[in-house]
């Protein structure tokens, strides 16, 4: 449930102006982050051609048969497949039914991809920058293995996804870095002895980020995607076209590197004391 | 029968949970960024009142309860049912057992109007006003003009409950009573 009830005709902010100002100067702060670090801005399409495989997500279509981008993901790898430096983008992302206190159709992203990063390297980037948004803290590491009871190679998806999130919940009041992820939750990073080099970084009991050490053989991916599209068919899900862009990027090779997405909303309400993200954006669902 | 899907839950909604009618308290909308969605749901079983917490996949339905809120005057009682009248005119009857009395036995006087719950038709709990004028049928003599601050002695309404009232109340007074924390509130003119 979100805090913003339904109204009519809703001309005015959701949130107060003060959430804007702290959100303006989160982006200051972000942006300067990476000038000192020498990573560069892109600004990548909202309007895409292709949707994404991964069954959690579902774009949204346009009528000329185009799609609002879930993430910049995958144009920011075929900068990197370019030749691109280290980069980062901050925009608006779109994920169809996706609204709740925690969620809205439209939100911000936050997306870094550093060339020769490994996830501890990325992890340490990332609370680096935490901190001087947040305001500097202690981070706990925690396995995924560690956070359930379930036995993880034989429970069910839908039974990890549910374990998780509750697990997830519960870890208030502190930043935890949830790492080595199982191989079947991996998505798009690489797999290293048959653990994902995957990572979340949890705050409050707020899932802020997920990172990965990149996956790069073309081979692999073009499994996993049509993976992806099998799940879907079972599911009686949309089956959309494999972005042929993104494996021709990966054939002409993606540099070694690790790349994390932060919803840069949930960081602003964190930083306020916010119970939903409805308090600092002005216009969510309902009132855009 | 008419049953909700997990995108139309919302608070105050009436559901069927474990064959028992439940009022959705809270909905949550819970999705990891790479796993499933789903709902976590807060009922209030509306014949209990105890609060369950549910986990359900999103597209999930629960079926819906046929729970329905009416104003009733309470009539009397026959020691085995409490009877309430509607008040919209129909005069309509319903018998409302032990259970579902539980709460507002205290401060069920005739004549009263009483928030009634109905399950299918059936009262399964019945909600007293905030605040009932009740009459003092006993308690020791009032002693005039002690005005001890927050001194107390218990008192014996006309419906049989003993509630604490200052010294000064005497036997056919008619009180005020919050019936949310059972406490005397004041002393009403007649």
């Amino acid at each position: 449930m979100t805090s913003d009830g339904p109204c009519e005709p809703c001309w005015e902010p959701s949130c107060d102006i003060e959430a804007l100002k702290v959100r303006a100067r989160m982006l200051r702060i972000t942006r300067r982050f990476f000038e000192e670090r020498d990573v560069l801005e892109v600004q990548t399409p909202v309007l895409g051609r292709h949707a994404v495989t991964d069954p959690a997500i579902e774009c949204i279509g346009t009528r000329d048969g185009r799609f609002l981008q879930p993430s910049p993901e995958y144009h920011m790898k075929r900068l990197l497949a370019a030749g691109a430096p280290s980069i980062f983008s901050i925009g608006p992302v779109f994920r169809a039914g996706e609204a709740g206190r925690w969620h809205n159709t439209e939100f911000t992203m936050l997306e870094w991809y550093r060339v020769g990063f490994d996830v501890d390297d990325l992890m340490r980037e990332l609370a680096a920058l935490i901190d001087e948004l947040l305001g500097p803290s202690d981070y706990e590491r925690r396995t995924f293995a560690g956070l359930t009871a379930l036995d993880i190679d034989h429970a069910t998806t839908d039974e990890l996804d549910l374990a998780i999130a509750d697990a997830v919940a519960r870890l208030r009041d502190k930043r935890v870095f949830v790492t080595r992820y199982p191989a079947r939750q991996a998505a798009l990073a690489r797999i290293s002895n048959g653990v994902a080099d995957r990572f979340e970084l949890v705050i409050d009991g707020i899932e802020v980020a997920n990172g990965y050490h990149e996956l790069t053989d073309v081979e692999e991916l073009t499994r996993r995607l049509a993976a992806d599209n099998l799940l879907r068919c079972e599911r009686d899900q949309t089956v959309p076209h494999v972005d042929r862009a993104l494996l021709a990027a990966h054939a002409s090779g993606l540099p070694d590197c690790a790349g994390v997405a932060v919803g840069f909303d949930r960081l602003v309400a964190l930083e306020i004391g916010a119970r939903a993200l409805a308090d600092v954006m002005p216009f969510p669902d309902g009132r855009a | 029968m008419a049953t909700y899907a997990t995108n139309e839950f919302r608070a105050g909604l009436k559901v069927l949970l474990e064959a028992d009618p439940c009022s959705i308290i809270e909905n949550e909308f819970v999705k990891p960024g790479k796993g499933q969605a789903f709902n976590r749901v807060k009922f209030r079983n509306l014949k209990t009142g105890r609060v369950w917490e549910r986990t359900f996949k999103s597209g999930e339905t629960i079926e819906a309860a046929d729970v329905m809120e009416a104003e009733m005057e309470y009539l009397y009682s026959d020691g085995q049912f409490w009877y309430f009248m509607k008040t919209d005119g129909s005069y309509e009857q319903v018998e409302a057992g032990d259970a579902a009395v539980a709460e507002a036995r205290d401060w069920l006087k005739e004549q009263d109007t009483f928030m009634v719950t109905l399950w299918n038709g059936d009262p399964i709990s019945v909600t007293p006003p905030n605040f009932v004028d009740l009459e003092v049928t006993e308690t020791d003599p009032g002693l005039r003009g002690d005005t001890a601050q927050g001194a107390t002695k218990p008192a014996t309404l006309s419906t049989g409950a003993t509630v604490k009232v200052p010294l000064f109340v005497n036997i056919g007074d008619v009180l005020r009573i919050d019936t949310r924390t059972g406490e005397y509130v004041s002393r009403v003119k007649s």
